[in-house]
């Protein structure tokens, strides 16, 4: 081959390449990402149908009850709830009254089931998602009180 | 006091890092052979200060000095005295006076075995790393004191994270570090290059063990990162896609894709610009990962409670380097020569396109860490990326880059053809043919991705294998080097049968057992004798025992454990692992699920792993290579000619 047919094969067989990898990449991203949803607009009716996404705030004190491996708890962002179900070892930072993320699919009923939980990995740090559904809620009910 | 004099010892050293970032730079630039000279004292001068800085901080550990805050906050008189050491990196200012630490370090190393380098050079170099260790050391005088006092004084420290309470703390940052810093080293002989125009083959070769070096500690640093979290964290996993671990990934990609490339830059004078272009990349993302770590913008295990200015700062700090080092580029790259021109079938374009997939790569891991924080920004959400994107795009990207790993180094620099390419590795498709399809069988059932992942391992072990005994029969030992690559290359084959057999044929059951209950998992039987509680030295332990058998016949037995550290803080799962060549047993501890805990039933988690280790021993291995391939005699040769060496100095 001459200099520049290589030159020119090289650049094509490049660009094909790289565009096929974007597509891929690009194709990943979108059927893989899970949404953060608060429990508040899960109440709202927000939250997408037959599709994983995860909710965040704090583990509501004294709602955690056990039944074998099967634990529940309700997640709370002060102002809704949603109840979670989940079958499986807890992580260790797992705590009544402390800040943490399940993921997993809504159920008809209105409740929660869990494929995995996530907690704080610090005793001072709260999952940021956790932190702004409770941030969120809190806004909502100080812009209702005012007017 | 004490504290006191390491705060001012930093302070000092960041003017005197400012001496070593300026004057040498402009000295090279107008020939002021003073200026120039002064590179190596400011570069001894700010090592010492800065390692008798971080002395300060370790005495203030060991003596348990709570009237400094970062001591207060990360240690306290229960912990034993490794961890009362080790704590010095387990906070956020810690962990950055050491990153600055070794920062002092490579350059100093740099200093002392740079004596065949022209002088220009040596300061250059230097000159650009003292302008990185000020920017740093700013970072942590201004924004992460590890020195500031509290009053009064508590009368107890707060404790190191209990996680954190393992011997993989006392390796793993440091190891970690050293790598991500070392690319400073192949960052700054690139920038030097750019600055005096002369990007050539003695400057690939200048550079080529130190990027070889960091690299080294950068594989050690993420496979000691994988072991600890497989050890630790309780849920048996080698590898999350967590943020940080794909900051610590970023640069290693990158990394491998800059030893290949300098490769061709030293050995036929091409890809030069592309080499400079991988220098600042692999940098820029070493600095970019210790953003993600330290500011707290991503979920992760690694993230602490943090300061948001200090990301800023961070942030700031590499809009600089990445920016000025870009403009740079740009403004020199046109007058970069092309080096040897070579054919469509060469091993330039196999070492090139596995340089592009390792950069997609790469490239696809940055969007998917950083994809949630774009989205955030444009309020569009909260959405996180978890490991099934990863898992998609990065197995598929990898099969080609694996099957290259074969071919590269069978074919000729310049020149070749597919015929005698394949007439030299055709043994090698046997092999891996062979192996995707018998070994599943005996492994534990053929599925298409076994296969896959066997013939590859196959394929890069029989050709290496092929390719050793061709070379062995001409004339000549074969170089340090050349062993290094083979081994590294080896140790990737093993990488991979490990993560194809564990990902395929791994068993996991979470189950509730009560005293004497029995679970079966990938062919051995685990029985629970139950629960006692006994002391360690900071903390209380629920310790289970598990008795392992295969067949009737008794394996040992193991203790995994449920940690109390007090103080209020939270348990801590031990796992209990019985490790093996081909396989590891594992065994982890739930919660009590019944109010008896020492007779009562338990939330027990159970694996069966087989071949888990090669994933660590392949990397190991890759390691090694990379230490063969550092050492390599023809870097030093240059040293021999030049000075007369002491006697004994390179025996």
């Amino acid at each position: 081959m001459k200099p520049r047919q290589k030159r020119i094969a090289l650049i094509v067989g490049g660009l094909a390449a790289l565009g096929l990898a974007a597509a891929f990449v690009l194709n990943a991203l979108d059927s893989n990402i899970a949404f953060y949803i608060t429990p508040s607009e899960i109440a709202a009716g927000k939250a997408p149908q037959n599709k994983t996404f995860r909710v965040g705030g704090m583990v509501k004190e004294g709602s955690l009850t056990r039944d074998n491996l099967t634990v529940s708890f309700v997640i709370t962002d002060t102002a809704r709830d949603v109840k979670v179900t989940y079958t499986g070892i807890l992580p260790d930072l797992f705590k009544e009254g402390k800040g943490a993320v399940a993921q997993g699919r809504l159920n008809p009923d209105g409740s929660f089931t869990a494929t995995e939980v996530l907690a704080k990995h610090d005793e001072n740090y709260m999952p940021p998602e956790a932190g702004h559904a409770i941030e969120q809620a809190q806004k909502a009910q100080q812009t209702v009180a005012k007017p | 006091m004490i504290p006191e004099l390491g705060h001012f010892a930093l302070l000092l050293s960041l003017f005197v890092a400012l001496v070593m970032g300026i004057l040498p730079l402009a000295g090279a630039q107008l020939c002021q052979h003073r200026w120039m000279a002064l590179a190596r004292p400011a570069t001894t001068a700010a090592f010492l200060l800065i390692a008798f800085s971080f002395g300060c901080l370790t005495w203030a550990f060991y003596v348990s000095d709570f009237s400094v805050l970062y001591v207060a906050s990360n240690s306290n008189t229960q912990l034993p005295t490794m961890y009362r050491l080790s704590a010095v990196w387990g906070g956020h200012e810690g962990s950055l006076l050491l990153w600055v630490l070794m920062l002092a370090g490579w350059s100093l190393a740099v200093a002392v075995f740079s004596r065949q380098l022209p002088e220009a050079m040596v300061a250059r170099v230097l000159g650009v790393l003292g302008l990185v260790l000020a920017g740093l050391l700013a970072f942590v005088v201004f924004t992460s004191n590890p020195f500031d006092r509290i009053l009064p004084p508590p009368a107890e420290g707060r404790s190191l994270n209990p996680l954190l309470q393992d011997p993989g703390l006392v390796y793993h940052p440091p190891m970690l570090y050293m790598g991500y810093v070392g690319f400073s080293v192949a960052f700054a002989f690139a920038i030097a290059a750019l600055i005096a125009g002369q990007l050539d083959a003695a400057w690939a070769r200048w550079s080529r063990p130190w990027t070889t070096a960091a690299w080294i500690f950068l594989t050690l640093g993420i496979t000691l990162g994988s072991w600890w979290s497989y050890n630790e964290l309780g849920w048996g996993g080698w590898w999350f896609w967590d943020p940080v671990e794909n900051a610590s990934f970023m640069p290693w990609l990158v990394g491998t894709a800059l030893i290949h490339s300098l490769a061709v830059t030293e050995k036929r004078g091409s890809f030069k610009n592309w080499t400079v272009l991988l220098a600042i990349a692999a940098f820029s993302l070493s600095l970019l990962g210790t953003f993600l770590v330290r500011s707290g913008v991503l979920t992760s295990v690694h993230a602490f409670a943090t300061d948001p200015r200090r990301g800023i700062f961070i942030l700031i700090l590499l809009a600089i380097v990445v920016g000025s080092s870009l403009m740079l580029f740009a403004a020199r790259a046109p007058k970069v020569s092309l080096g040897g021109a070579f054919a469509l079938v060469s091993r330039e374009t196999f070492l090139l396109v596995n340089n592009v997939l390792l950069l997609v790569t790469c490239g696809a891991v940055l969007l998917g860490t950083l994809y949630p924080l774009i989205v955030d920004a444009f309020g569009l959400g909260k959405i996180s990326v978890g490991p099934p994107y990863f898992n998609a795009v990065f197995v598929p990207i990898m099969l080609p880059v694996l099957a290259l790993v074969a071919i590269g180094p069978v074919a000729r620099w310049k020149h070749d053809d597919l015929k005698t390419i394949l007439g030299r590795l055709w043994p090698a498709a046997i092999v891996a043919a062979a192996a995707g399809i018998a070994l599943p069988w005996l492994a534990g059932g053929w599925n298409g991705a076994v296969g896959l992942g066997l013939a590859l391992a196959g394929w890069i072990g029989a050709a290496l294998v092929s390719q050793t005994a061709d070379r062995l029969k001409k004339p000549g030992a074969p170089t340090a080097s050349w062993w290094g690559m083979q081994l590294a290359h080896f140790g990737l084959a093993a990488f991979v049968v490990g993560v194809t057999l564990v990902s395929n044929y791994q068993e996991e059951r979470d189950v509730r057992m009560e005293p004497g209950d029995t679970v079966m998992v990938g062919g051995y039987t685990f029985k629970f004798l139950g629960v006692r509680e006994a002391d360690g030295p900071n903390y209380r332990a629920s310790v289970g025992s598990v008795e392992l058998s295969r067949d009737g016949k008794t394996l040992g037995t193991l203790y995994p454990e449920k940690r109390d550290y007090g103080l209020g803080s939270m348990p801590m799962t031990e796992a209990a692992i019985d490790v093996g060549f081909t396989r590891d047993l594992y065994v982890s501890l739930g919660e009590p699920l019944t109010a008896d805990r020492e007779n009562g039933a338990w939330a027990v988690r159970v694996y069966f792993k087989p071949f888990v280790v090669w994933i660590w021993g392949g990397c190991l291995l890759m390691a090694l290579g990379g230490l063969l391939a550092a050492a390599d005699r023809r870097y030093r040769l240059r040293v021999k000619r030049t000075l007369p060496a002491p006697a004994g100095a390179t025996a």
